[in-house]
């Protein structure tokens, strides 16, 4: 629940609709999307402008340097665009280390233009930042001496005086074209709850409008109460090579459903110490300490939950977690941490009862792969939560190690390595 | 922020924004232990409600703590009160966080919702900043002052409080992002030190209301406290700014700190952490790069998390081996009373009930009646009779006797519009009364001269009969006495014209009772007062009193001593009264759907005298 990127194709759409609904400007916007799903037909038949101009194609995958990687497909009509599509729709591509398909493609119409602008707006802590530049582009980072900045106050208005030192190097009859175009998208990026708006870069059109050629957003994904609306039918994607497990994305579905915050990430598989931690700064120091204590390529998963999850949530998010943790046994010892802090205001008995039910349930499984359970955890009712997880190791003679608010938080990181080195 | 020092003290008043009992309660509790005179939260806002209070325990009392309606009515009424702790949704946290923040006597803000939008939270932030004001959270449990006062559910339970050394001051400054790193914390400071003197959780958010810094510059200005420690996370670059205020010379305490976090560099993709600001990003915002910036600006920086406990021990020790720190001593922390529902739930103590109940029991997955389930009452056939057999017989009677119960509720229900029960219930209905006052004021006239007699009919018609008077004995006996005969005895029926009501009861009884051994006796009864006056006849109350007489013996399923019960306590009114409630219902409803207008009874239909 936080600042989410956006695709392009969205970002320009929010764009065009917004800054006609604000300001009353009319963009000479158009994009259209294609997936592996989409019909060519019709998406024709939605977009008439993709028959008679030249368009651009690019993928829409929250990477940038697309046409470093041949990702770009520049002037072409709408057969040339379709042929294109088909010929990477699917394809792996490795972006710096990150791996994935392409899934998702961007088209809008070619714009021929010599000048590249920059501008940015960036969300900080006591207002906005605003970078324009007239040097934008590719090379924007070499250029960046050229990219003026400003700030903006939180609940400053963007007037002619505080834009000036944006525009000072502009030729005059730009000027108030450029700095009319900045406030309207600044307007936008506030009433639509942005906390990044990139055009790196947009140009003027044949008649003098802005044109964004590349686009980047980032929208505060808490606001959805408020502005929903105004984003419409909008995909949060994954960051590009994040592809999800099935696990996680059962998890990640859960954690959309309730008020209550359940994580998964799976490092490795077959990893032999597996992570189940309550609290998100807990969690943290948990994956953390595997790794100081020199066991990171242990470290099966990332794992937290927090927010008071009721017993049906925890038993789905623990079934699931176990689920995976316990399908790659190979007769070598594996370690689960049921993890946690002090709780403040949490019943630690009330949350255990949901994940001690799915360790009843996956009792088999837990003794097949061999994997032993840590427990340290604290706060209110955390006796009769204890108490709970010794009666599992009891009832279903899984070996179940209980510790109490009495030892330091990650004591059982320790003994899990200790565990799964010495009866290797 | 850098000219704050502390802002809590023993004295420190709260308006509690948004009721909820357990952390008001746990807040009274923290005042409880820490010896404070006065509670910590002087009134609770619930928005839109007109005023009242809250009772919550302070200590071993129940104190009334005001609510009020409005933030700027509770904050007139309390003008002493100066941190306003809001518990509202994320919806409407922010509206309310800056009404309160515009109230000149509210000095601290401190926003529990997790999920605030980011600008909203900036324009809180934007507010602070320009008034002077300090913000906690949002995504926060709040902080504590040790001794003090307490945010909220801050530190847990009370068990926890007292085993961290929570409830009396320490000499160590605690600031972090997790409010559940904070508790685990509390407690290894309590191992580590002398213990917490101040501990805040400035939330998990991107844009936290006010930073680390923040609280490490006003902790430098608090003079009790000796020793800062900090736990920060990956993502943001909040620690940057306690990196320039250590370089500055801002803060000169020795400031003991470690950037969780470290794990981030084993996961290829960009990876979102339980909180909302922990987001693997750039280089600069990862926990590497800030504990290398921290150790160098000088904060005392162990090599991991678990190192964190000996390098604040390390620093405390040199503290007080240097006299720089004397340690504050320990006091024993009063105890505060079990709540009985825990103390129920742990099995420390026994209560005695208050009510007794051995008709039904509304616990388990479906009601029972008398044990009975609702689904073998509604699958299975059965009626309103046998739910009256099941509530006040407390048994399953035979078919003949619950059809029996039916057919008196059936030919009691109504008797006419001018009878006394009607007529009042009609009268109330025309005055505009709701139907509960309707029906009500039909029933209260139901009694010795109106409805009332079936208990009385019974009772004479049982001891006469068992006691083997003759007819006329009894009758003459009850004369003598001045009493009237109960049972016997109606306005327009007579002889010669029957009522028809008394004439089914009996033939029903003659076909399927075993025994009708008292309705035979109350006519003899009728025999004898016929011959005094033609309209002394058996009336329907005799008749059921009489006839219930026979289904109580004559069914083998009661014993002598609990019919004698069932005829001394009023059982038989009571079908009466069940069955009439349904006509003066009927009559309530009625006059209301005619649109009847308040009646007034006319002056010529009474008698002036004096």
């Amino acid at each position: 629940m936080a600042r989410k990127k956006i695709r392009e194709y969205d970002s320009k759409r929010l764009l065009k609709a917004h800054i006609l609904r604000l300001k009353g400007i009319k963009l000479p916007l158009n994009v259209a999307q294609v997936r592996a799903d989409t019909n060519f037909v019709e998406l024709l038949d939605a977009n008439p402008w993709l028959k008679n101009t030249k368009l651009v194609v690019k993928p829409d995958m929250l990477f940038g340097k697309r046409g470093k990687h041949d990702l770009v497909g520049l002037k072409l009509d709408f057969a040339g665009v379709e042929a294109f599509i088909k010929a990477r729709m699917g394809k792996v591509v490795d972006m710096d280390g990150c791996v994935g398909a392409i899934s998702t493609f961007v088209v809008e119409p070619f714009v021929p233009h010599k000048q590249e602008y920059y501008l940015c707006i960036q969300s900080n802590r006591l207002g906005n930042d605003i970078s324009f530049s007239e040097a934008g582009g590719v090379d924007i980072e070499e250029n960046w001496d050229k990219v003026n900045k400003i700030t903006l106050a939180t609940e400053e208005a963007a007037t002619t005086e505080s834009l000036a030192p944006l525009l000072s190097s502009l030729p005059l009859e730009l000027r108030s074209n450029m700095e009319a175009f900045i406030q309207a998208c600044y307007e936008v990026f506030l009433d639509l709850d942005f906390t990044l708006m990139e055009m790196n870069p947009f140009t003027l059109d044949s008649e003098g409008k802005p044109f964004p050629l590349d686009m980047r957003g980032e929208l505060d994904d808490t606001a959805a109460f408020k502005s929903g609306k105004k984003w419409g039918d909008l995909e949060f994607p994954l960051p590009f090579g994040r592809s999800m497990t099935a696990a996680e994305e059962y998890v990640h579905d859960l954690d959309g459903k309730t008020g209550a915050s359940l994580k998964l990430s799976i490092l490795n598989p077959k990893g032999r110490i597996w992570t189940m931690v309550a609290g998100g700064g807990a969690s943290v120091i948990y994956a953390d300490t595997v790794g100081d204590l020199g066991f990171a390529e242990e470290l099966g998963n990332y794992a937290e939950y927090s927010g008071a999850p009721n017993t049906q949530e925890t038993y789905a998010y623990a079934k699931t977690l176990l689920d995976v943790a316990t399908s790659s046994a190979d007769g070598r010892p594996r370690a689960l941490l049921v993890g946690g802090g002090i709780a403040n205001f949490t019943d630690v008995a009330a949350t255990f009862k949901g994940i001690i039910q799915a360790m009843r349930e996956k009792a088999d499984a837990i003794k097949a792969a061999k994997m032993r359970i840590f427990v340290r955890r604290g706060g209110p009712n955390y006796q009769a939560g204890l108490a709970l997880m010794r009666q599992l190791g009891a009832d279903t003679g899984i070996p179940v190690e209980v510790f109490g608010p009495e030892t330091s938080m990650t004591v059982i990181c320790a003994k899990a390595i200790e565990y799964i080195k010495t009866s290797a | 922020m850098g000219s704050f020092g502390q802002i809590f003290s023993k004295d420190t008043q709260a308006i509690f924004y948004n009721w909820k009992a357990n952390p008001v309660q746990r807040m009274l509790d923290f005042d409880f232990l820490c010896g404070r005179s006065i509670p910590s939260v002087a009134c609770v806002v619930q928005p839109g409600n007109p005023g009242g209070f809250q009772k919550v325990f302070f200590g071993r009392e129940e104190v009334a703590i005001p609510v009020s309606g409005s933030v700027p009515e509770a904050v007139k009424l309390h003008p002493k009160a100066d941190v306003f702790i809001n518990f509202a949704s994320f919806r409407s946290a922010y509206e309310s966080s800056m009404e309160a923040m515009k109230q000149p006597t509210i000095r601290v803000v401190a926003v529990i919702a997790e999920g605030v939008p980011e600008a909203d939270t900036k324009k809180l932030i934007a507010y602070a900043r320009a008034n002077n004001k300090i913000l906690l959270g949002p995504a926060t449990v709040g902080g504590v002052q040790a001794g003090a006062f307490r945010i909220g559910d801050t530190a847990g339970t009370l068990d926890n409080i007292v085993a961290c050394k929570l409830h009396r001051p320490g000499s160590v400054g605690f600031v972090s992002k997790s409010g559940g790193m904070s508790n685990e914390m509390y407690n290894v400071l309590s191992r580590t030190t002398d213990g917490l003197y101040e501990g805040i959780a400035i939330g998990g958010d991107v844009f936290p209301g006010s930073t680390l810094s923040d609280h490490c510059l006003r902790y430098e200005n608090i003079p009790q406290i000796k020793l800062i420690v900090v736990l920060g996370e990956l993502g943001g670059q909040d620690e940057y700014s306690l990196v320039a205020a250590l370089k500055e010379g801002r803060i000169k305490k020795p400031v003991v700190a470690w950037v969780s976090g470290t794990c981030a560099k084993l996961f290829k993709s960009e990876v979102q952490f339980g909180h909302a600001g922990a987001k693997s990003g750039g280089q600069l915002e990862s926990a590497q790069a800030k504990n290398t910036a921290l150790k160098e600006a000088g904060a005392i920086v162990p090599d991991s998390f678990e190192a964190l406990e000996g390098a604040v021990k390390q620093t405390y020790d040199k503290l007080v081996a240097d006299g720089i720190l004397v340690p504050q001593p320990d006091v024993p922390a009063p105890s505060v009373p079990l709540d009985l529902e825990a103390a129920k739930k742990a099995g420390k103590v026994r209560v005695p009930t208050n009510i007794v109940s051995s008709i039904c029991d509304d616990r388990g997955e479906e009601p029972t009646y008398n044990g009975v389930d609702m689904s073998t009452l509604i699958e299975g056939d059965y009626g309103v009779g046998d739910v009256i057999s099941l509530l006040w017989f407390k048994r399953a009677l035979p078919k003949y006797a619950t059809r029996f119960i039916d057919m008196c509720v059936m030919l009691c229900a109504d008797h006419g519009p001018c009878v006394s029960g009607a007529h009042n219930c009609i009268v109330t209905s025309r005055a505009g009364k709701d139907l509960v006052s309707c029906l009500v004021s039909g029933l209260l006239t139901i009694g010795p001269r109106f409805g009332g007699a079936i208990d009385d009919a019974a009772r004479y018609f049982q001891d006469a009969c068992d006691r083997g008077l003759d007819a006329d004995e009894f009758v003459e006996d009850m004369k003598k006495k001045g009493i009237r005969v109960a049972g016997i005895g109606h306005r327009i029926k007579s002889k010669d014209n029957r009522d028809k009501r008394v004439e089914l009861l009996q033939k029903y009884a003659r076909k399927f009772f075993p025994s009708t051994r008292y309705l035979d006796y109350a006519l003899t009864v009728e025999r004898y007062t016929l011959t005094k006056a033609a309209n002394l006849v058996l009336n329907v109350d005799g008749c059921i009193g009489a006839l219930f007489l026979d289904l109580l013996h004559s069914s083998s399923m009661f014993s002598q001593v609990e019919i004698q019960d069932i005829v001394k306590i009023g059982y038989l009114n009571g079908l009466f009264v069940l069955a009439r409630s349904i006509g003066l219902i009927g009559h309530a409803l009625d006059q209301k759907r005619l649109q009847q207008p308040l009646y007034r009874h006319p002056w010529d239909e009474v008698l002036y005298t004096r």
